[in-house]
């Protein structure tokens, strides 16, 4: 297990590891119960479920999955007294390149999650959730389920949880290897018992048609862990940390060609990319430059080092200015990667250094989009295994005059025309690839 | 389907059946949901799922047997032919790769005694397997742990940082 350092970074602050980093800490209930566990539960127990709701939304939370989508929103799609049944998934798939963040609460404190799910539970009406695990975690499911029956022998989770009426049981269901099960409509069907093929939106929005065609909400371990901390700070608090429309804390796993890799809990908006490359991280390897980062987990937009975006932003006389923002000096929170045309996405920081080859590292994805494609939508079907085949021919042959060509008409052509998002996250690497490191696929030309 | 000479199903065990009816309590809405964890347990048990397995399967959850098989052949976790008793997924994709995993991945095979080039083709086949059934090594698409990247996947234990030269020692204590 990658150990957090047991004195934060200077720009970190925890609140989801806030635990985890403490010397012996274990994932059993004593200890959690030992460290404040399950006080936010109770606290929420005595709240109405629209109160709950309404703090979610001021506490300006966002996915932590990849979508960023504002979380209290997601939840006020959901009408408590519809009648129906109401499930939450748990999105434990954690599989996008880049991303490792909510293996270690799942590992470490799994009482975490179940306390912010049992809250979410009871402020959504809901008395049926599933925590859906990637079978590649095997001891984390094994954790996870034995936190489950801990909880519910202490009265934290099946009926009348401490004395309130509300009821809810919790089971954990585990993947069986497959990346587009990350998608929450195909994360849905796969939990169905089917090949997880996405669904169509609209009209399959989980809200309104999820599991088992009922309203369903499906949110990822790290954001449903934040709801117990909005819950016990308050969400004034939790919305300060952050920066305007994206509060809390976000976890920033680093990963590639920095001295100190590693996950890292920052406020959002926290650092700037060149502070958590140079001065987290400990900077690149001895010797070496920064050439290229992928900032969002592998299907974001990778950017070149040395790019210089334009940028709106406020100047100190409140009016709206233009400027030119350096790459290293973009804020690592939503809109900003946004406004550079990438996207912060899972989080998952993928850096490299002036030794690599662009070429490979793109066909690198390539090979993994092609393997993970579910197979359903042509386009993305045969477009990211065409990808694949052109970009391993590259490397192995050489170029052929229009290979970049070919490759940018192919991914252009995937991205907009399928079901689900995995047309876009497939085709995003090549498209930025290509805008980004032209001089690299030109000099493969025979 | 690929043929066997004995019947998995035929060897069911009472604790078997049981844990099996335990999974199914999960779904109150549905049994079909229970068919990922029917197929766990069945591979768990077995080491892979045969004919017989997809059909008991397909009956305890009054589905037909496609309705598993198609599962068996979309899920790459899932086989339909046995595999080593200790299989070593390394992981490929670009952390792991920009951190020496296709060197790791090489000196695995290596190790085990498997050609580092033999192809794994999937759809249900077993992965590239050592001739006395000790060792599988394949190749696996991200195990997110890319902070202590290059990392495999050895039957139940994530193995981290690994160098070349850990290889030998990390197959050893598996022997």
């Amino acid at each position: 297990m990658v150990s957090l350092l047991p004195t934060p970074h200077p720009k970190e602050r925890r609140l989801i590891f806030a635990n985890i980093s403490k010397p012996g800490y274990a994932p059993d209930i004593e200890n959690y119960l030992a460290h404040g566990g399950y006080e936010a539960l109770k606290k929420a127990l005595g709240m109405k479920p629209a109160e709950i709701i309404d703090a979610v939304k001021a506490s300006n939370l966002r996915g932590r999955g990849g979508a960023a989508f504002p979380t209290g929103v997601k939840w006020g799609f959901i009408r408590h007294d519809d009648g129906k049944p109401h499930y939450i998934v748990v999105n434990g798939d954690e599989s996008e390149p880049g991303t490792f963040k909510d293996r270690y609460i799942l590992h470490q404190d799994p009482h975490q999650l179940i306390e912010g799910l049992a809250i979410s539970a009871f402020a959504t009406n809901v008395h049926l959730a599933y925590i859906y695990i990637r079978c590649e975690f095997p001891k984390a499911a094994k954790i996870v389920w034995e936190a489950i029956k801990e909880a519910k022998a202490r009265g934290y989770l099946g009926k009348n949880i401490l004395g309130s009426g509300f009821d809810l049981d919790i089971f954990v269901h585990q993947g069986a290897g497959a990346y587009i099960c990350g998608e929450e409509t195909s994360l849905i069907e796969s939990l169905e018992g089917k090949r997880p093929y996405p669904r169509i939106k609209p009209p399959y929005f989980p809200a309104v048609l999820g599991l088992y065609m009922k309203p369903t909400i499906v949110n990822n371990v790290e954001t449903l862990c934040h709801v117990k901390h909005i819950i016990s700070m308050g969400p004034e608090e939790f919305a300060k940390m952050g920066s305007p429309g994206d509060g809390g804390t976000r976890t920033m796993c680093v990963s590639g060609d920095v001295r100190r890799p590693g996950f890292y809990e920052i406020p959002c908006g926290g650092v700037t990319l060149g502070e958590l490359i140079h001065d987290v991280c400990g900077g690149m390897k001895p010797g070496r430059q920064l050439k290229a980062v992928i900032p969002g987990g592998s299907s974001a937009k990778v950017l070149r080092a040395g790019e210089v975006f334009k940028m709106k932003t406020k100047g100190p006389d409140g009016q709206m200015a233009e400027k030119d923002v350096p790459l290293l000096d973009l804020v690592m929170d939503a809109s900003s990667l946004m406004a550079a045309g990438s996207m912060i996405g899972s989080a998952g920081v993928m850096v490299m250094d002036d030794s690599r080859d662009m070429v490979w590292a793109l066909n690198n994805l390539n090979q993994f989009y092609a393997h993970e494609s579910c197979g359903q939508c042509t386009p993305c079907r045969e477009g990211s295994l065409w990808m694949s085949k052109v970009t391993t021919r590259i490397l192995d042959e050489g170029a052929r005059p229009d290979d970049a060509k070919n490759l940018k008409g192919i991914a252009d052509n995937i991205a907009g025309r399928t079901v689900c998002a995995f047309g876009e996250a497939c085709s995003w690497p090549t498209q930025s690839f290509l805008a980004k490191f032209p001089d690299e696929f030109e000099k493969r030309v025979k | 389907m690929i043929a066997t000479t004995t019947r998995q199903a035929d060897s069911l065990t009472p604790g078997f059946i049981s844990e099996a009816d335990e999974l199914v309590s999960h779904y109150p809405v549905s049994k079909r949901s229970a068919s990922l964890p029917l197929l766990h347990l069945w591979q768990n048990h077995f080491g892979f799922i045969d004919d017989s397995g997809v059909e008991w399967i397909a009956a305890r959850l009054d589905l037909t047997p496609v309705n598993i098989l198609e599962l068996v052949t979309f899920y790459p976790w899932f086989r339909r032919e046995q595999a080593g008793k200790t299989i070593i997924r390394v992981c490929r994709t670009l952390a792991c790769a920009l951190a020496g995993g296709y060197e790791v991945k090489e000196k695995f095979c290596q190790a085990v005694g498997l050609d580092p080039h033999c192809e794994h083709h999937g759809y249900g086949h077993a992965p590239p397997t050592t001739a006395d059934g000790n060792f599988s090594v394949e190749f696996v698409e991200c195990l997110a742990s890319c902070g202590s990247a290059p990392v495999a996947l050895i039957n139940d234990d994530l193995v981290e940082n690994i160098s070349p030269g850990d290889v030998q020692s990390i197959v050893d204590s598996y022997k």
